[in-house]
């Protein structure tokens, strides 16, 4: 388990650095000048060229590399061109918003998916399994921002259960008011995701052998279903899950839109309409850290899981 | 005659039809079955593939699925009929009064729970043990199979036990809670032959020890021969003929034993006889069997041999970690050198890991030599650039174990043969229909089957498209990969007689990679033994069989079971050999080795 | 011969069309998807003949106006006419969903099927940056590649395909390496065949089948991303109708006139579900076991 630990590390490690060099690449090698975007159509050649200096754009692209690397592992990620201040105080200051958000989003995901999915499962073919993959693919056919505005016609503008901005949350009711719209809206897609992954996981090892072995030595169904099978089914489930966190981040930013929540989304957002370049390449690299360690968390999770990891 | 007759049967089958509904159309799997087993006694069902046979004894069970599947009849149990009773009380019956083992050791252990676990769960749900009492009682039992080291690998993982281990693992857990009944469907046909051998006296022994009558569910008859105290021979769901097992193989009643038995090949069958035989076929609606004859000699002996491999090495690295460092070596093929002749059968035999198929594979380039010459008609494949290597292909083809996944599924049978022909550009469109019609006579098939997909023939009609399809470009050398394994015996019959005609019409030669002793003694002319990617003994199939040299050749042929109930009381005694792998650490060099000449032709390693 | 006749080779795309009649014969719901769409489709190709007015001139005086006789769905801000720029909204939907769509099946299928038929270290290091990419939030990426393009129809199309190559290589992948271990194809090689052979006449044809059902999955997905993009303010330039972008106008007025962001958020999740009905209908009858997996 160590062994895969630090390998997976290593990965990571890998991994980053590899992003990160595309991101530089990127940003160099796509046509337009950064410079240009930032200062708009109309800027002439001395302001465009004052600006390239000023973001060190005319420095040796080894250098600016250098440079940008040990800055990003350093945390010194430069200044918003918009505020002036530290790229990584503007993002810590909204990440706890964006993280909380994922993870209750998350939570709610799991605890209605993964039953639901094991319902339709055991009861493949019949009204029930019908009427959960309807629903689930109703689920996911929504776009978050789709969702997240009749939430907030509902329960905001009709039943007035809810401000329709939320943002304050000095108090217990504040930050459940400012909560619970946006990750019932993330967490109901990830259901929708969750119950579809865990209900195909379920019925493949259901038709496992060792199912089957469980049920000739005579093993309650509820254990079959409980521990023979879905134990086994949550390793394909963690992988998928793992990769829906993408999903869930990008549909994070269309909900912190929505409902008008500070978070990673609504800064991304602004630093694009702003133009804001180095706020732009700092929000990238936290993305790919959170990326990085969402991968190495699944891992985690896919070796406690799965016993025969520990052996490779 | 014994005891049996003076007790009640442990269980009573009264005409058992299980059916299966396809297409809203309910099909009977199984007709109308009757029979009865009596305490301690083995009764074997034999069949081939679609008998019923595994149908039958998932019937028993309750384990068929209840939404397609309908079970009809009486399954009479202590007093019980299985057929009716409510699901939790079935539930109570599985695992406790009748248990159940099954073919695959490597897919039936759940992956995620140790073995210890699941074994004490049966005692836990039968026995309402608390999992301390369960668990201690489960390792006496993980004893009682012959696990060595028990006590330190009850809370492992199935992934570290090997298949015969994980088949024992199954067999524990089967007796945890002591039935009156075992059924054990195809437990051994996933095995090598000398762990069957194993399994099959593990079981033997468990049954004196424990008391239990056993049902053993075969397709092979010399395990029926050997276990068997009465046999039921299935076919197409009817059971055909049940008797006394000696009874059976001695006077068979029905057509269909009588064929079934004629095809089944028998170890030390060919003693005084020079060259390869055909099989008798007999048909299976009348029973009447023609006349098995020797084929005439095809070998071609003056001049240089048509292959001759030279000390052949192929080894795999296997890499791990970031950088993809070498951290072991599986060392397939080891110093392999032999010749072949045209139109001769050089059988390479072995268990499962011992370098046969990759021997195979590497003499036709498909996986990369690591060393060493392949000399094939005065030519080195090993080091022919891409371009000859292909045409050298023409001459040299392969034909592999599951036909079905040998053809493409959407392409005609006709194209798959004519492709090849086309593609080296040895005749027109035109020219290719006729040779493609030409090519299916020659298998035994009808030329307006041509136009039809791989799906819409048998197994034994889509291995002999794979032949018609090897022989397209006209080789001189087949390559034969485990080519009858998959097929049932009657059908085995047929392809092995079709080769050994072809082989004299065209004067082929067949390297025969077979794990089947009884075969391989039929259809080849010499045999060579391979273990760990060596060869440990070569020679004229006469000497190998008749005179084997080396312990590990003895072994092999001490294992096979024999089709002759007169053998049934043999105790091999119980051996807990595991079969070696070939994997090596990297700076592993391996140890030169010399022959012995015990007669002409018949070489053995020297131990050491 | 008429037996012969009926045997033929049966290429991915008939045998999608088979599927497609066995799964309407077992799963009525992809019945629902396919008129759903084709109806959707219908309005998109007719837009031009059939909106009942201009979709982008304004009338001022007819402004945020409930449903009625001459605006069956109401007015925007500007007085368009709603339903005129749904209908219109839904050839841009259409368009990017489904050429962004085609561009990635074919690059992200080419990838799948040489790194899973390669293998070795190519396949490793190939599906380990797709794997990278997967992860990476689309949006995110959709986001930062429009920004840096600037938002036109055809750099919409590459932003959203680019996010979705990763996808089909895996799809295309996974079938190629079991046809690949599959004995035809060491056949093959043993019959001489080359490397690019086996590959399109032999691999291809198995796995179409996988792909194009995927097709209409990602179709699905395509479209929701470009709405997503276009209500963040990335998707093309005003006064162009597209979905996202009159939600995102509507959601300026949301207080007021909620049926402004509604009416096209319907109209998206019309379209998306359609196509995952489709999609979903279609793989079950493909291949059964992959049911209900996304």
């Amino acid at each position: 388990m160590t062994a895969f630990l630090v390998r997976r590390l290593g990965f990571a490690c890998i991994t980053l650095f590899a992003v990160l060099t595309i991101i530089f690449l990127i940003v160099r090698i796509l046509p337009g000048d950064p410079a240009q975007v930032i200062l708009g159509d109309q800027a002439d050649a001395g302001a465009v060229a004052a600006m390239r200096t000023r973001l060190g754009l005319d420095r040796p692209l080894l250098v600016q590399y250098a440079d940008f690397l040990s800055g990003a592992i350093r945390g010194d990620w430069g200044v918003s061109l918009v505020t002036g201040r530290p790229v990584i105080q503007e993002v810590l200051s909204v990440l706890p918003w964006t993280i909380e958000l994922t993870l209750y989003a998350l939570l709610i995901g799991a605890a209605i998916g993964i039953p639901l999915g094991i319902w339709a499962a055991v009861n493949r073919n019949l009204f029930t399994d019908y009427a959960i993959r309807i629903a689930s693919l109703l689920g996911l056919s929504f776009p978050a921002f789709v969702s997240g505005i009749l939430l907030l016609i509902g329960f905001a503008i009709q039943l007035r259960w809810f401000p329709v901005i939320s943002g304050q949350r000095a108090t217990w009711t504040q930050w459940l008011q400012s909560l619970v719209l946006p990750a019932v809206n993330l967490g109901l897609i990830m259901a929708a995701y969750i119950t579809r992954v865990t209900r195909s996981a379920m019925l493949e090892v259901l038709s496992e052998d060792y199912v089957r072995t469980a049920r000739a030595k005579g093993v309650p169904w509820q254990a079959v279903v409980w521990r023979h099978a879905l134990r086994n089914a949550l390793i394909p489930i963690i992988t998928i899950v793992g990769l829906y966190l993408g999903v869930l981040i990008g549909n994070s930013v269309l909900t912190e839109i929505v409902f008008n929540r500070p978070g990673l989304g609504k800064l991304i957002v602004g630093a694009l309409n702003q133009r804001d370049y180095t706020m732009l390449q700092g929000m990238m690299v936290i993305y790919t850290l959170l990326v990085v360690a969402i991968n190495l968390a699944t891992d985690v999770v896919y070796g406690v899981a799965d016993p025969r990891v520990k052996l490779q | 005659m014994t005891a049996a007759e003076f007790s009640a049967p442990v269980l009573s089958v009264e005409n058992l039809t299980t059916s299966f509904r396809v297409n809203g159309i309910w099909r009977p799997v199984v007709k109308d079955l009757s029979f009865t087993i009596a305490p301690k006694e083995t009764v074997a069902i034999v069949g081939e593939s679609g008998s019923g046979k595994s149908v039958t004894a998932l019937s028993i069970m309750r384990l068929v699925p209840t939404v397609n599947g309908r079970i009809e009849g009486r399954i009479m149990q202590g007093g019980r009929n299985l057929v009716d009773l409510p699901e939790s009380e079935m539930r109570g019956v599985r695992g406790n009064d009748i248990s159940m083992i099954f073919q695959e050791p490597m897919t039936s252990l759940n992956p995620v729970l140790t073995i210890g676990f699941q074994i004490a769960e049966t005692l836990h749900y039968h026995r309402g043990l608390d999992y301390t009492a369960a668990n201690a009682e489960a390792l006496r039992i993980l004893e009682t199979v012959r696990i060595p080291a028990a006590a330190s690998r009850f809370n492992e993982y199935p992934h570290r036990f090997s298949g015969g281990m994980r088949q024992r693992v199954m067999i524990a857990m089967a007796l945890a809670c002591r039935p009156k009944l075992l059924i054990a469907d195809e437990p051994t046909t996933a095995l090598d032959v000398t762990v069957q051998a194993q399994i099959l006296e593990l079981i033997k022994l468990l049954q004196d020890e424990f008391g239990m009558a056993v049902i053993f569910i075969t397709h092979d008859m010399g395990v029926v021969a050997e276990v068997a105290d009465r046999t039921i021979v299935m076919f197409k769901g009817d059971g055909v003929e049940q008797g006394e097992t000696g009874a059976i193989f001695q006077q068979p009643e029905h057509p269909y034993t009588r064929a079934l038995l004629a095809a089944v090949p028998k170890l030390g069958s060919m003693v005084g006889q020079p060259r390869p035989m055909r099989f008798p076929i007999v048909d299976a609606q009348t029973g009447i069997a023609d006349e098995p004859v020797a084929v005439p000699d095809t070998v071609t002996r003056q001049g240089e041999p048509l292959l001759d491999v030279r000390s052949l090495v192929t080894r795999f690295d296997v890499r791990s970690g970031i950088l993809g460092r070498v951290t072991g070596r599986v060392h397939a093929v080891e110093d392999v050198s032999f010749d072949l002749r045209a139109g001769e059968t050089l059988a390479l035999v072995g268990e499962s890991g011992c370098g046969k198929s990759t021997t195979g594979r590497s003499i036709l380039r498909l996986v990369p030599p690591t060393s060493g010459q392949v000399m094939f008609e005065g030519r080195d494949v090993a080091s022919l650039p891409r371009a000859e290597l292909r045409a050298m292909r023409q001459r040299m083809q392969m034909i592999f174990q599951d036909p079905y996944a040998s053809l493409n599924p959407r392409k005609t049978v006709g194209s798959a043969i004519a492709e090849p022909i086309i593609i080296h550009g040895l005749a027109g469109r035109q020219e290719a229909t006729e040779r493609v019609a030409e090519l299916m006579r020659k298998v035994g098939l009808s030329p307006d089957m041509a136009d039809r997909l791989p799906h819409e023939f048998s197994g034994g009609q889509r291995q002999r498209i794979c032949i018609a399809r090897a022989l397209a470009l006209s080789p001189k050398l087949i390559v034969a990969d485990e080519a009858v394994s998959a097929l049932d015996v009657s059908i085995k019959a047929q392809v092995i007689n079709l080769m050994l005609d072809l082989q004299q019409e065209l004067g082929l030669a067949y390297l025969f990679i077979s794990h089947d002793m009884a075969v391989v003694e039929r259809v080849s002319h010499r045999v060579a033994v391979m273990h760990l990617g060596e060869i440990v003994e070569i020679g004229p199939r006469a000497a190998i069989f008749g005179d084997p040299q080396h312990p590990y050749t003895k072994k092999l042929m001490a294992a096979v079971p024999t089709p002759d109930p007169a053998r049934r009381g043999i105790r091999r005694g119980l051996s807990n050999d595991e079969i070696p792998s070939p994997f090596r650490k990297p700076d592993f060099t391996p140890p030169a080795r010399a022959y012995r000449e015990v007669s002409p032709g018949h070489l053995v390693q020297v131990a050491g | 011969m008429s037996l012969a006749a009926t045997a033929r080779p049966r290429s991915g795309f008939a045998r999608v069309a088979s599927a497609t009649l066995r799964a309407f014969n077992t799963n009525k719901t992809s019945w629902v998807g396919l008129a759903l769409f084709l109806i959707v489709l219908i309005i998109a190709i007719l837009a031009p003949w059939i909106a009942p007015h201009d979709p982008i001139e304004q009338d001022i005086f007819s402004k945020l106006q409930g449903p009625s006789a001459t605006h069956w769905l109401g007015t925007d801000y500007y007085g368009r006419d709603i339903l005129s720029r749904l209908m219109y909204g839904a050839r841009y939907s259409l368009i990017i969903g489904i050429a962004a769509t085609a561009f990635a099946m074919v690059a992200g299928s080419v990838i799948g099927m040489l790194a899973g038929y390669y293998g070795g270290r190519f396949d490793t290091i190939t599906m380990q940056v797709m794997d990278i990419l997967l992860a990476f939030p689309s949006l995110i990426l959709g986001l930062i590649i429009v920004a840096m393009l600037g938002p036109s129809l055809l750099n919409i199309i590459i932003a959203i395909a680019l996010t979705s190559i990763p996808s089909f290589a895996r799809i295309a992948r996974a079938p190629t390496i079991s046809v690949k271990e599959r004995e035809f194809v060491e056949a093959g090689r043993s019959l001489g065949y080359s490397d690019a052979r086996i590959l399109f006449v032999h691999i291809l044809p198995n796995i179409t089948a996988e792909i194009l059902v995927m097709f209409s999955l990602w179709t699905a997905s395509s479209i929701r991303t470009e709405a997503s993009l276009a209500f963040i303010g990335l998707g093309l330039k005003p006064p162009t109708p597209t979905w996202g972008g009159m939600i995102r106008e509507g959601f300026e007025n949301i207080l007021e006139s909620y049926w402004l962001a509604m009416m096209p958020g319907l109209a998206i999740l019309i379209v998306v579900f359609a196509l995952n009905l489709l999609g979903d209908g279609l793989r079950d009858a493909i291949d059964p076991k992959l049911k209900g997996e996304q």
